[in-house]
């Protein structure tokens, strides 16, 4: 048995960065929200799924590769966001915290719900032609589409990174995430930089999903298992850091991977529970983040 | 005059609510009332944290979930009666209420934080009643059927909708004294603002512990409850995230921080819940109803539905 856990050990670790890569997506839209906005995006779980499902029908109904899908599906994401959060989110919540975390949970509650209505509680899957085909590493064999996962989601980080330092969008979203008051009165129109913003988030999820659907599955509830995993990347990593998101999202894989491994399935989840419950007590600016 | 008006109509009420089985022979409606009595009490419970302290907490069901394994596995595996067995559960769901509100009120956890780590600790349970062996793990526990008063059971749905009546009785009575007590001023002190109600010498600290036991308290005795009527126990329902949303919002759409609210809450999204089941039959429909009432009462009743009645009575409200 321990020998079966040793020998097992480099796949578990490859296995946790290919899916870390992924939560680190999902979770780097919701850092950004939170580090531009200061709201908790709860509907964060709910909207994954509802990209997921998108990434699905692209693929079932009209054929599209999940991995090309995401031409299609990332802009749609940014547009679902950016009309959510300037039509509803934003003009609903009157600028309360609480109420913003208490209108995305109804948010949550009614996509899901209406994703059980019209899709059914099925889980959903696609096999792909290349599905099962693997490139051995010599210690652990990788299958492919993990391995465009892994590669794409790096990509999309990176583009994200470049795209909050080196444009104009990106300056005035990091104006208005560090001083509301003051990118107002060099004449930012923050309501529309947080409608961005939210939409940039919601896109990033868009990615999630493609790149999540060729080795995962999709149900109505499938959002839920993200949400605890990716706002324990986000408290990880500090909220509305981008670096602290990737690195946690690693963190956070591997654990869940490695913990799976020696604990067993079920009991192994524990690990992000108990990582987000001790994070949240004894160091809520998370681990890179300096001292409240 | 308003108060004695009010004190009439409740009494009223609570008449008509235990008579109300003599002239309906029909046990779905018994079942609907006693599902409304339920939920409006662990709304209640929801309340004190959240609506008089200000605490949201998104795992309020471990207390539940707690409560009903405690009572459960010592009847199931001890032979103990379940009507000892609700003191032991109120005693599990308080220390869980303990350990919880120490771990994050002790180091400052507020709002969304909050709510988070609630949610995490709740699903920490879940996973480990799924994963040990005494709660039957993903199996469940199974319970039997014997009626008798020792292990809180009834022959007819009349029986059961009693016993939700008193807890639902209970913990108005407790909302109540609340309002009155020194400690519930506090709580609301605390809720308005948390720096004042410290520098007022208000222990912050130890009033949010005390009203996060209550509810653990109420919450366990609710799992048991629920054990005994529907006989059947897995993680899943012990540790439902969907109870934990139902009962903030019964209690956010009846109105946080009143006596009522969660009773009145409860009573609407159920009627509308019923209604919409009759007019459309199919699974996650009730839900959407109840996100978008959720939205809705957020965006333009913040008050909830008891809000609503005072705006439009007037000042005479209190």
């Amino acid at each position: 048995m321990m020998s079966y856990t040793v020998s097992m050990m480099p796949a578990a670790v490859m296995n946790g960065l290919m899916y870390g890569s992924i939560y680190a997506l999902v979770a780097l839209g919701l850092t950004l929200i939170y580090g531009v906005l200061h709201i908790i995006n709860f509907a964060h779980g709910a909207l994954l799924m509802l990209a997921l499902y998108a990434a699905f029908f692209l693929y079932s109904i009209l054929g599209i590769d999940p991995y090309l899908g995401i031409l299609i599906v990332v802009p749609g994401s940014f547009i679902f966001g950016y009309v959510l959060y300037r039509f509803m989110i934003g003009k609903l919540a009157h600028g309360k915290d609480q109420n913003i975390l208490l209108i995305t949970l109804g948010l949550s509650i009614v996509f899901e719900n209406m994703a059980m209505l019209f899709f059914s509680a099925d889980q959903r899957t696609v096999n792909l032609s290349y599905s099962f085909e693997t490139v051995d590493l010599g210690f652990v064999l990788l299958s492919i589409p993990k391995l465009i996962s892994f590669f794409a989601s790096l990509v999309i980080c990176f583009l994200l990174w470049m795209l909050m330092s080196m444009t104009d969008l990106g300056k005035a979203i990091r104006a208005v995430a560090k001083e509301r008051q003051g990118a107002r009165l060099v004449g930012i129109d923050v309501d529309k930089i947080f409608a961005a913003t939210y939409g940039i988030g919601i896109a990033c999820l868009g990615a999630a999903g493609c790149l999540l659907l060729p080795i995962f599955y999709v149900d109505p509830y499938t959002g839920n298992l993200f949400v605890i995993i990716a706002f324990t990347i986000v408290v990880l990593g500090g909220m509305g850091s981008i670096v602290g998101a990737l690195i946690g999202g690693f963190i956070i894989g591997i654990t869940e991977s490695v913990g799976g491994l020696i604990l067993g399935e079920s009991l192994g989840q524990i690990g992000i529970s108990v990582i987000f419950i001790l994070i949240l007590m004894f160091r809520p600016n998370g681990l890179f983040g300096g001292k409240t | 005059m308003a108060i004695s008006i009010s004190r009439w109509v409740q009494m009223g009420l609570l008449v008509l609510a235990v008579v109300l089985p003599l002239a309906i022979q029909n046990n779905f409606y018994l079942d609907v009332l006693t599902i409304i009595f339920f939920t409006a009490y662990l709304g209640q419970s929801w309340n004190i944290l959240g609506g008089y302290a200000g605490q949201f907490s998104f795992g309020g069901v471990m207390f539940f979930g707690t409560g009903a394994y405690a009572s459960t596995i010592l009847w199931t595996t001890y032979g103990i009666p379940p009507i000892y067995g609700v003191f032991v559960a109120i005693l599990a769901g308080a220390i869980v209420g303990l350990i919880v509100g120490y771990a994050s009120f002790r180091y400052g956890l507020r709002g969304s934080y909050f709510a988070l780590i609630t949610l995490a600790f709740a699903e920490m349970l879940r996973i480990i009643a799924n994963s040990v062996e005494f709660t039957g793990g993903g199996v469940g526990i199974f319970l039997n059927f014997e009626p008798s008063i020792m292990n809180l059971q009834f022959i007819n749905a009349r029986g059961f909708y009693y016993l939700s009546l008193g807890m639902v009785v209970i913990s108005i009575i407790i909302a109540m004294w609340l309002e009155r007590s020194r400690f519930g001023a506090q709580l609301i002190a605390i809720r308005e603002n948390e720096d004042a109600a410290e520098a007022l010498g208000i222990n912050v600290l130890r009033s949010k512990i005390l009203a996060i036991m209550i509810m653990g308290g109420m919450g366990g005795a609710a799992g048991t409850f629920y054990a005994q009527k529907y006989l059947y126990l897995d993680p899943p329902i012990a540790y439902s995230i969907a109870l934990s949303v139902e009962m903030l919002l019964v209690t956010i759409v009846g109105g946080m921080g009143t006596v009522f609210g969660p009773l009145v809450g409860s009573f609407v999204l159920h009627i509308v819940t019923e209604v919409a089941k009759h007019l459309i039959e199919s699974p996650g429909l009730s839900l959407i109803v109840y996100g978008f009432i959720l939205i809705l009462i957020i965006a333009y009743l913040p008050n909830g539905l008891i809000g609503l009645f005072k705006g439009l009575s007037g000042k005479r409200g209190k």
